[in-house]
């Protein structure tokens, strides 16, 4: 159906593909599992002619794609579906899958035809929208249903989705596998790029693992396991950290009580969020993105205000004061490494000493001790395992897994060798590679069994499992009571975070009836 | 046609940009030079001879120089801290006021509460007042920027025009020299005020030193200093800066204290150092010049000596090749200008590849 010919593509001194050769089969679901910077983004794009492949072709029935012509990968049926959606949130689904498909002269008298057909394509599928919503109120899972529809509508044959559960709750992505599956039986075929192991084996027929830019295994679905993807993807044995049951808790560190925090320019803010966090313990935030996790970790960061209720760490309402909460021992992971993590330009041990300028150590009347600075980036450098060109380059050039670990660093020594009192991490491992994951996953179980309180904010549902005591779902700026972990499965999570919990759940039960 | 950001931009491409600006600049121009109907080549010669090509001419340079390196690191260190100060025009003028204001002669002599104090305090206070004025003239844009979102290009921009026209008041009125026969033009500055010569029959004065001696300055702050750190951080990245505990809003104006203090002194370093006293035709747009001299030196504070004299060099040059050759002597502004947009391309290509894709032609 589909066959890739020896496709290599460098990027300056990266080679981002090196001779892959991969066939696709009808009624077939390919999964492309790699790390980050495997080449799986590449080598897709190449595929749907976004980029020219240095050599190699790409053919589809048997007839070659011409290279770096979307258009003409469109027109042989090859869609797409983006991780991040391509659709305009003004529009109504229905505009969102004509537009730039149908000329626009002829729209008013095809719109009828178009609906009957997209109502078909919805029905067949299983792909419930509503033609004339606004996209702009659909949830995500919804939207992600209008990309497939679009691609559908298009006459694709081949559907390459690109990280497609990153952004759906449990339930959604069993519905999405569910349309997978009917996909297939009516003889399309399916590129499923991930790299979450267990539903790559759930879905998929075949596993082509990427690493490096090569291929270096194909494996059927049913004869391979998690333990030798995990292996094959990253090139060696990997332990992932997890937390053991029923570890001694100490006294309370931080304290929410009722805390509200306004919503800024259409963002999610909190309202009346009460959580207790311990010492020596990790309380995970489960949610689907957007439901007010970004508040609360800028309120746990300081730097926003909340706008009522009490926020208390180690008994002292601290002010939104990134200053003061730093100096009060709380180390802080921020969700975006690069536009809040760090300073990109600046020099790896100039973001080292950044959140200490009042330091003595390092400045002294206004002044930088650059010698006692680099040499502390330094110690941090190999005790976090911070690889790249050295201390002296600039931040930006550092891996995503090597700047966490210099954030992680920095923030883990903002009480010197002593561990930080709590610990605030929003996403710490996202877009990580195994490898890095795995390091910083151990760092907070370290920190938290050094006496440290953890704030772990996650929309990744298996290391909220695997590390936290407790796990408190956010929904719509509402924040449940946090329960042991073992109270939770994947399940009760996923309807929590759609927001069926208690009354809510009623309602809609009612209203279903 | 696309392009691709570069993985590591090499410390040589950054230094060969500003060099092979000019050197596009140069051809650009050379075109222009022809359509004048003047020989390319003797037209540039003349243009280098006229600018560093003599005693004399090093001399002139050196003089226009020294404003020039002034505004230039007015625009380096504000635009260092993301602050895109246009203004420096407009400081440089209410810089040159304040000085007058304090230095300049009543009836021939000191004001009569200046008389009393000693000549090095008088001079002291002249050039406090002077950068006061360009510090407190870009505060205002800064906290419009900060406080209301107000872009602070469009503001510093057109306040130059109002700082012009209010200097035009001052001088047409209030301050102006009883003595100059009508014209508007200042009252003359103390002659114990004025800043001592450094070449015997030249213009150049110590002003010079001051500003290479600022430049080095505002290097070592810049590279050594929190308040260096705190900069370089928020004009890189505001929001990382706020969230490793950095005031935004406090770095940002004392950024933009400093940028219009170095664009102040520049008024007042003209006045005491050059001119005497201040005239409307004092800066043909030193502040504006300070940009394109800025942006040449890659907002490198020590690099912006460099780009200053080389361009003080063209716009002295140009005088005399226009005498010589016949193209008017705005062909100076014109490689300026022109410099300032073969730079912007320059630091384009040293920080992205452009890559020609060939579409629909199978590989």
């Amino acid at each position: 159906m589909l066959r890739l010919s020896h496709i290599t593509k460098r990027f300056g001194p990266l080679l981002a593909n090196d001779d892959i050769s991969l066939d696709l089969h009808r009624g077939e679901v390919l999964a492309l599992l790699g790390e980050n910077g495997a080449g799986k983004s590449t080598l897709v794009n190449i595929l749907f002619g976004h980029y020219i492949a240095d050599a190699g072709t790409v053919e589809v029935d048997g007839v070659a794609l011409p290279p770096g012509n979307p258009r003409a990968a469109l027109a042989a049926g090859v869609g797409m579906v983006h991780q991040h959606f391509t659709l305009a949130d003004n529009l109504s689904v229905l505009d969102n899958i004509l537009i730039g498909t149908e000329p626009l002269w002829r729209w008013r008298q095809q719109r009828g035809a178009a609906r009957a057909r997209i109502d078909d394509l919805a029905r067949r599928f299983g792909l419930a929208v509503q033609p004339q919503a606004r996209v702009g109120s659909l949830s995500v899972g919804e939207r992600q249903r209008v990309e497939i529809i679009k691609a559908l509508y298009r006459g694709a044959r081949v559907l390459i989705l690109d990280e497609p559960t990153a952004v759906l709750t449990p339930q959604e992505a069993d519905s999405l596998f569910a349309t997978l599956g009917q996909l297939i039986a009516e003889g399309l075929s399916v590129i499923f790029i991930s790299h979450k192991l267990d539903e790559v084996l759930r879905v998929s027929h075949r596993v082509a693992v990427l690493r490096g830019g090569r291929l270096v295994a194909e494996r059927r679905a049913d004869t391979t396991g998690k333990a030798e993807l995990a292996e094959l993807m990253v090139g060696r044995r990997v332990e992932m950290p997890t937390r053991e049951a029923g570890l001694a808790r100490g006294e309370i560190v931080a304290a929410l009580d009722r805390v509200s925090v306004a919503p800024v320019a259409g963002r999610q803010g909190l309202r009346d969020v009460t959580l207790d966090l311990h010492a020596g313990e990790i309380v995970g935030i489960a949610g689907v993105s957007g439901n007010g996790q970004v508040a609360l970790a800028e309120l746990m960061s300081g730097v926003v205000a909340a706008s009522s209720g009490s926020v208390r760490v180690c008994g002292a309402a601290l002010p939104a004061s990134p200053r003061r909460w730093i100096g009060a021992g709380v180390a802080r992971i921020p969700e975006d490494r690069h536009a809040e993590g760090a300073v990109g330009d600046l020099a790896v041990w100039e973001n080292v000493i950044i959140e200490q300028l009042g330091n003595r150590a390092f400045v002294r009347g206004g002044v930088i001790r650059g010698a006692a600075s680099r040499r502390f980036a330094g110690e941090l450098a190999s005790r976090f395992d911070v690889r790249g060109g050295g201390i002296d380059v600039p931040t930006r050039t550092l891996s995503g897994g090597n700047m966490q670990k210099l954030i992680l660093g920095r923030a883990f020594s903002v009480r010197g060798a002593q561990a930080p009192a709590l610990v605030v991490a929003s996403q710490p491992t996202w877009g990580l590679d195994i490898g890095a994951v795995a390091y910083v996953r151990g760092q907070l179980l370290d920190a938290a069994a050094r006496g440290a309180a953890v704030l772990l904010i996650s929309e990744d549902l298996d290391e909220l499992m695997a590390l936290s005591d407790r796990i408190a779902v956010i929904h719509a700026g509402r924040l449940s009571a946090a329960r042991a972990t073992p109270a939770w499965t994947l399940g009760t999570l996923g309807l929590a975070m759609a927001g069926a919990d208690g009354a809510h759940a009623q309602v809609e039960v009612a209203h279903a009836a | 046609m696309r392009l691709e950001a570069r993985t590591a931009v090499s410390r040589t491409a950054l230094v060969m940009a500003p060099i092979g600006a000019i050197m596009v600049t140069l051809l650009i121009c050379a075109l222009l030079v022809s359509l004048a109907g003047a020989p390319v080549g003797k037209a540039y010669l003349l243009l280098l001879e006229g600018g560093f090509g003599s005693r004399f001419a090093w001399s002139e340079t050196l003089t226009r120089a020294t404003p020039l390196i002034l505004t230039g690191l007015a625009v380096a260190v504000a635009f260092r801290t993301r602050l895109f100060n246009i203004g420096a025009e407009g400081q440089l003028y209410l810089g040159a006021l304040a000085a007058v204001a304090i230095g300049g002669q009543v009836d021939g002599a000191a004001a009569p509460w200046a008389a009393a104090l000693p000549n090095g305090v008088l001079f002291g206070l002249m050039v406090a007042a002077g950068m006061l004025a360009g510090a407190l003239l870009l505060l205002l844009p800064a906290l419009l920027k900060l406080r209301l979102g107000v872009d602070e290009v469009v503001t510093t921009l057109l306040l130059n025009f109002i700082v012009l026209l209010g200097v035009s008041l001052m001088l047409d009125g209030p301050m102006k020299d009883p003595l100059a026969m009508g014209w508007p033009q200042s009252v003359a500055l103390l002659p114990e005020l004025e800043l001592g010569r450094l070449m015997e029959r030249s213009r150049v004065h110590s002003g010079l030193l001051a500003a290479v001696g600022l430049a080095l300055l505002v290097w070592a702050v810049n590279r050594f200093t929190v308040f260096g750190l705190q900069m370089r951080a928020v004009g890189a990245n505001a929001r990382a800066a706020a969230f490793a505990g950095m005031s935004v809003t406090r770095v940002t104006l004392l950024a933009a204290a400093l940028s219009g203090a170095l664009a102040g002194l520049a008024g007042v370093v003209e006045v005491a150092g050059r001119t005497g006293y201040l005239t409307l035709d004092m800066s043909p747009g030193y502040g504006y010049t300070g940009v394109v001299i800025a942006m040449l030196a890659g907002l490198h504070p020590v690099g912006v000596v460099a780009s200053a004299i080389f361009v003080a060099g063209i716009l002295v040059g140009a005088d005399g090749m226009s005498r010589a050759v016949g193209v008017p002597n705005t062909i100076a502004d014109v490689i300026v200008a022109v410099a300032l947009l073969s730079m912007l391309v320059a630091t384009m290509l040293a920080r992205y590849r452009v890559r020609f894709d060939r579409i629909g032609k199978v590989a």
